[in-house]
């Protein structure tokens, strides 16, 4: 049985075959190689801010938050397992991790007006910036600590006796969520006056 | 006697004399205490060799708390406490010891005393003179005394 084809599609078809429509097959070409190019771009620059050699490739970054996380767990354990800037920073899902350069792009806009280039002027800026990723945190369920603590592997027959008893109740009844609790794990806490719990 | 044998007389005194004074003298040097070894920190290795470290100390995830040996005695910590900042800006352990957050954490609350001041008036809240906690209690480990002590802890605290 011959299908019917749709008279526009054939018209269409003419209009490509005819000898002036070269031009046209030129674009075409461009623009399906221009995309995998911009794509493929794309993705490497993606890839690319998302190493901790380029979040802390700023003095503003390296000489504070860095140096600050350098003593502590999730930069060096028995285990040697290193949580990286991204890891904790940026969701792994590709929509989130989208939403959140966008909203990281201030962060670097912010570097080039000169809102925080000094670390008198980072810790004046420290709490605001803080409560952004409290929120951020709260909102998601700390899904970026979830990705390596899975809360169904955790024992609570080999955690402290202080972890077990509030894993096993506020966490586990999902009242609270880590960044609750672990408030500081990182970086040096802004003043927390006013914070509630502390 | 002329005045010849008289002067001869003088030599062998003057020598008597002589030897018994140093006799004395060098008696009392004897008598000091010998000078006592001094050793610094780093112990008696001479300068310009490295000598080794001395272990880490171990602190444990959590133990038992240790027995007080003297009423009002600073409680040592019986939990690990990396990690934890003590700042102007915040501080950590205040999250689980303090009054109003001890219930729901399940911690000891601070004492009373923690909340006077140094002349004895009583605060609202956790008096500045107690706000670096460790400058009081410290974890518990496994480190020898740094001086000989001799104390006993009354009859009432000890263990039976
Ligand atoms: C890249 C993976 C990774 C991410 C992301 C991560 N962690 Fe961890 N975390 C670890 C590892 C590994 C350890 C344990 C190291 C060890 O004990 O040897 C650890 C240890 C801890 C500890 C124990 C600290 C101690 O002193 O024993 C806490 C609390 C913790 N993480 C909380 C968090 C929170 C909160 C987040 C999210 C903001 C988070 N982690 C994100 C890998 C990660
Ligand atoms: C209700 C408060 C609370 C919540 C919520 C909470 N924790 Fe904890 N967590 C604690 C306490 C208290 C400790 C023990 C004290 C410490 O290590 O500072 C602890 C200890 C830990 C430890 C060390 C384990 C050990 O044996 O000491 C890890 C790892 C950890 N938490 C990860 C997480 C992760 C990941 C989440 C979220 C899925 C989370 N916690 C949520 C209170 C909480
Ligand atoms: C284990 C997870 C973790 C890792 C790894 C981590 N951070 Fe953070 N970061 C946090 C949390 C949680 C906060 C929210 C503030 C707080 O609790 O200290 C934060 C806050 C910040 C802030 C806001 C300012 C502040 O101090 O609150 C900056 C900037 C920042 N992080 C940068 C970095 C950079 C750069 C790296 C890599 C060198 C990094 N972070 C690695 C968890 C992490
Ligand atoms: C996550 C909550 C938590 C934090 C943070 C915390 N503690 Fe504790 N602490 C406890 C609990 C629970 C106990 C009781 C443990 C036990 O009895 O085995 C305790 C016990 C103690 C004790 C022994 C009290 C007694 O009467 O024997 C001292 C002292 C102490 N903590 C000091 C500190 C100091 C100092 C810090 C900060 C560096 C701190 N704690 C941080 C929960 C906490
Ligand atoms: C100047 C020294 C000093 C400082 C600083 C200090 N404490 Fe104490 N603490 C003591 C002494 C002494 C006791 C035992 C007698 C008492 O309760 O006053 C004690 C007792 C305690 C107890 C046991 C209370 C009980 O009833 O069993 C806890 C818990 C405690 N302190 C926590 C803390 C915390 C948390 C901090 C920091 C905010 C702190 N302490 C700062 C000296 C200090």
């Amino acid at each position: 049985m011959k299908l019917p084809i749709p008279e526009f599609l054939k018209r269409y078809w003419h209009f490509l075959t005819r000898p002036l429509a070269l031009a046209l097959w030129i674009i075409l070409a461009f623009g399906f190689f221009a995309g995998i190019i911009f794509w493929g771009g794309f993705n490497t620059m993606m890839e690319m801010s998302n190493t901790e050699a380029f979040c802390t490739s700023c003095h503003e970054m390296r000489d504070t938050v860095f140096q600050e996380m350098k003593t502590t767990i999730h930069f060096s354990n028995r285990s040697g397992v290193r949580a990286s800037c991204p890891d904790c920073h940026v969701p792994h899902e590709w929509t989130h991790k989208i939403v959140r350069k966008v909203q990281a792009s201030k962060e670097l806009w912010g570097k080039i007006t000169g809102k925080i280039d000094t670390p008198r002027k980072f810790e004046e800026h420290r709490l605001q910036m803080a409560m952004r990723e409290w929120d951020r945190m709260k909102k998601n369920d700390s899904r970026e600590c979830r990705n390596c603590h899975n809360f169904d592997s955790m024992d609570f027959s080999l955690q402290s006796k202080r972890a077990a008893h509030m894993h096993s109740t506020a966490l586990a009844s999902g009242e609270l969520t880590c960044i609750d609790c672990h408030k500081g794990i990182a970086h040096k806490l802004p003043d927390m006056s006013g914070v509630p719990g502390w | 006697m002329n005045r010849r044998t008289v002067s001869l007389l003088w030599l062998p005194v003057s020598a008597i004399i002589l030897y018994l004074a140093s006799i004395t003298v060098l008696q009392g040097a004897d008598n000091q205490p010998p000078p006592e070894e001094v050793e610094s920190l780093r112990g008696a290795a001479p300068v310009g060799e490295v000598p080794a470290a001395p272990d880490l100390k171990k602190y444990p995830k959590e133990q038992v708390p240790m027995d007080l040996q003297f009423v009002g005695q600073p409680p040592l910590i019986p939990h690990s406490i990396r990690g934890y900042q003590i700042t102007a800006n915040s501080n950590k352990c205040l999250t689980c010891h303090a009054w109003e957050n001890a219930a729901s954490t399940g911690a000891p609350r601070i004492g009373i005393s923690h909340f006077r001041d140094r002349d004895g008036k009583v605060l609202a809240d956790v008096s500045p003179s107690r706000y670096f906690c460790t400058q009081c209690h410290v974890p518990q480990a496994n480190a020898k005394p740094l001086v000989p002590n001799t104390y006993q802890p009354v009859e009432s605290l000890k263990k039976p």
